[in-house]
């Protein structure tokens, strides 16, 4: 009698967690882009669910209910790091009570571990403004930091669910493969943006300027962090007067006025950029995010 | 195992190969980038490292020749991202470190905040008087006139080990007292949702309660904090709380602990002087609302907890009451902001709702008379409160503030040995108070604060408020609660 109700258990057991639609791995990524990553490297063998979306600032979001209850069950939580998630991640950690996801744990993973970071202070004061004190934490925007995470994050996924390791190295795989093709593509499509003169609005722009080789004149935020101010902006017009710039470009997420504002008054285009994954109708995943930023990019030079 | 050097050097050259096509000038970025690949390959590639340290040796040596600084090429940039299929192949990897060293090591965070007033008052600060409610001695009513110092607060956090996260808040008063605020640890370790925090912190019941006093909406707590629970409700002991697995945010939570603040008291006995429950339930409708709401329950014991006043006669007298006392909390807070990016604009409307019940043995005059019978109170509150933020920097806000003095049962005076007169704090009288804010926040930082206040709070007086504050934080960046 035991032995068969034992099992019935075990085929019971069995035959739940083999349901193709079980996902092996809950992941909560802070970013969209890390989530898309995730979905890249995971295939259906994961669950994915996205903190934040394009048109939020993720230097200020709150520790909403919502996002404690999806921590509380995540196996894995994907953020960039560098402190760019300090005013709410710690929050997410601390009140989820998931030992999984604390600092440390496997289940804990950050981006801005893998890669080296630009733009690190040398001197770190809030007089400066609202500084990334770790380097600048926008690092999705250099196709070669996302390659290094991708190898980063799929060995960690590897790790965390051992019974799909093989899957997701070679998703890992196949992932890196199509990722430098479209990268030596990009680069060739981007090849005419070099030394563009650019205003950015804030730095979360820094990597993609650094890699297409862009020149950036002016930020519309006087300070990282701080709002623009018409005192600022007047001052940026003045210096464009001398050395002019192609197009003033803002993430979607940034206020769409101090942009306008300066692109009328200097005469040039105002280029939203989405930013990240479903900032705009094209940046369906990583690679349309390239895509269509790249063909923003190219449309405003004209 | 055999095969592994071998790999390991044919990546090398594979990382090394496309370097010699690019790498005419060599830029400082580029050098710093090659070291930092460095770094993180030490751990499991010898000898790769080999050969990457030959890199950095050959480009040292050409950067130095090179008289142009140009800027860093786009191109030199693609051989990381093309190598890097073949440094994915499948290897036992280490757990990378995870995370970004972040502050001073293993020091603790330390954050600082800084807090002062100016005050207008048409009544005298110091006659603060809630009437028809039992004065809870705690930190309530308006702050000193003209120039004052705010709390200001000392923060440390960190973890302690894998298991607890430790914190410290202390506040050093302006009458240059240092008293704890918080000193807890909490566990990051266990399984199933569950959170334990012992020590001293800010009890789980209510909304506001949990949040501290320089985050806050208006300068002071609502009425109903003041009368029912001294401002806030600080426990001494230890709090368990569960998080559900389930897609709509469910917390519940319960706490022992001395009991030792308003409403209770030292009642010097073995075990927990309160005791308390709560539940919060909360989601986001769309992407632009957030909302939360809850119940708790507070309940404490109080022995001998004294209140001054003065008799019908004039005389000051003081008052005990030995008893318990039971609190219940409703609250709710729902939060909009355009596509949940509350950075422009956003609207924060917060409310609760108190009733507090009484029960014991209440003395009048101790010292003198000192009469004994019962005590009943059946008393409710609350208050509403919305805050909108209507340009980046800048949020206007208004607050309405009700107290029902519901029952109040003296044995006493209902014997007929003591008239009602003999406590005036008891007077029949239901405060209210109208506050209106504005503040203006020069970055995340920084917040100076106008607040005007008509409050009710005294039986036949209104009390004019004309307040300027401002609130400095110094340290790492704080994480707000919802
Ligand atoms: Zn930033």
């Amino acid at each position: 009698m035991i032995t068969s109700l034992t099992r019935a258990l075990v085929a019971a057991t069995v035959l739940l967690t083999a349901t193709p639609a079980f996902a092996a791995l809950n992941i909560l990524a802070c970013e969209p882009e890390w989530a898309s990553l995730a979905k890249e490297l995971g295939g259906d063998k994961v669950n994915v669910s996205a903190a934040t979306t394009a048109m939020q600032d993720p230097h200020r979001i709150e520790a909403r209910p919502s996002l404690i209850a999806r921590a509380r069950s995540a196996d894995l939580m994907v953020c960039t790091g560098a402190e760019l998630e300090i005013g709410w991640a710690p929050l997410l950690q601390s009140q989820s009570g998931n030992s999984k996801i604390q600092p440390g744990q496997p289940g804990h993973f950050e981006a801005a571990a893998q890669v080296a970071l630009i733009e690190v202070p040398t001197r770190v004061d809030r007089s400066m403004g609202d500084v990334h004190p770790a380097g600048n934490p926008h690092l999705h925007l250099d196709p070669a930091n996302v390659a290094r995470v991708a190898t980063a994050l799929g060995e960690r996924m590897a790790q965390l669910d051992r019974g799909e390791a093989a899957g997701y190295r070679e998703r890992t795989r196949s992932f890196l493969e199509r990722w430098s093709q479209a990268t030596a593509r990009w680069q060739k499509e981007a090849a005419p943006l070099k030394g563009m003169p650019v205003v950015v609005y804030h730095k979360d722009n820094s990597y993609l300027v650094k890699w297409l080789g862009l020149r950036e004149v002016g930020s519309l935020e006087p300070k990282p962090g701080l709002p623009p101010t018409t005192a600022h902006l007047s001052d940026l017009l003045a210096q464009l007067g001398k050395d002019p710039a192609k197009a003033v470009l803002r993430s979607t997420y940034n206020d769409p006025r101090p942009a306008e504002f300066i692109a009328q008054r200097a005469n040039i285009p105002a280029v939203m950029l989405p930013y990240t994954v479903g900032g705009t109708e094209k940046a369906k995943d990583l690679f349309g995010l390239y895509d269509d930023t790249i063909a923003r990019l190219l449309a405003a030079q004209k | 195992m055999v095969k592994a050097p071998v790999a390991a050097s044919a990546i090398a050259l594979m990382l090394a190969a496309p370097w010699a096509a690019h790498a005419q000038d060599p830029s400082a970025s580029e050098l710093a980038r090659v070291r930092d690949e460095m770094k993180a390959l030490q751990r499991s590639y010898e000898e790769r490292m080999q050969a990457l340290e030959k890199r950095l040796n050959d480009a040292e040596a050409r950067a130095a020749k090179s008289e142009t600084s140009a800027a860093p090429a786009p191109a030199a940039q693609s051989d990381a991202s093309t190598a890097l299929p073949a440094a994915a192949q499948p290897t036992p990897a280490p757990v990378a470190a995870s995370a970004v060293p972040a502050q001073n090591a293993f020091n603790p965070a330390i954050s600082l905040i800084l807090q002062g007033t100016y005050a207008r008052t048409s009544r005298d600060p110091n006659n603060f008087v809630i009437n028809g409610f039992v004065p809870s001695g705690g930190e309530v009513g308006p702050p000193p006139r003209s120039f004052g110092l705010g709390e200001s607060e000392l923060v440390f956090t960190a973890n302690v080990d894998p298991y607890f996260r430790g914190a410290l808040v202390a506040s050093l008063a302006p009458d240059n007292a240092v008293s704890v605020e918080e000193a807890y640890f909490q566990t990051i370790a266990l399984p199933q949702g569950l959170t334990l925090k012992g020590g001293r912190f800010l009890s789980g019941i209510g909304y506001q309660n949990e949040i501290h006093q320089h985050a806050w909406d208006f300068q002071d707590a609502p009425l109903a904090y003041q009368a029912f629970l001294g401002g806030r409700y600080q426990q001494d002991g230890l709090q368990l709380r569960w998080v559900a697995p389930t897609p709509v945010f469910v917390e519940l939570g319960g706490e022992i602990a001395s009991g030792r603040s308003f409403p209770g008291s030292d009642s010097n006995k073995n075990g927990a002087g309160s005791a308390a429950l709560f539940a919060h339930v909360g989601g986001d409708i769309g992407e632009s609302y957030a909302w939360r709401t809850g119940v708790s329950y507070l309940r404490t014991s109080a022995r001998n907890r004294t209140y001054d006043d003065v008799n019908a006669a004039g005389a000051a007298v003081t008052n005990s009451f030995t008893g318990r006392s039971r609190v219940w909390i409703v609250d709710g807070v729902l939060k909009w902001s355009p596509n949940g990016n509350s950075t422009y604009t956003n609207v924060k409307l917060q409310g609760e709702y108190f009733r507090a019940r009484q029960d014991g043995d209440f003395t009048f005059d101790q010292a003198g008379a000192a009469l004994t019978d019962g005590l009943r109170l059946a008393q409710s509150g609350w208050y509403a409160q919305s805050v909108y933020q209507f340009l980046p920097r800048w949020r206007v806000g208004y607050r309405y503030d009700a107290l029902s003095r519901g029952t109040v049962n003296i044995g006493v005076v209902t014997s007929g040995a003591a008239t009602l007169a003999d406590f005036p704090a008891l007077a029949v009288h239901n405060p209210t108070r109208n506050t209106a804010m504005l503040d203006f926040n020069p970055s995340e930082f920084s917040r100076l604060r106008l607040q005007l206040a008509a409050d009710k709070s005294r039986l036949g007086a209104t009390d004019n408020q004309i307040l300027l504050q401002y609130i400095h934080s110094l340290g790492p960046h704080g994480a707000h609660r919802f």
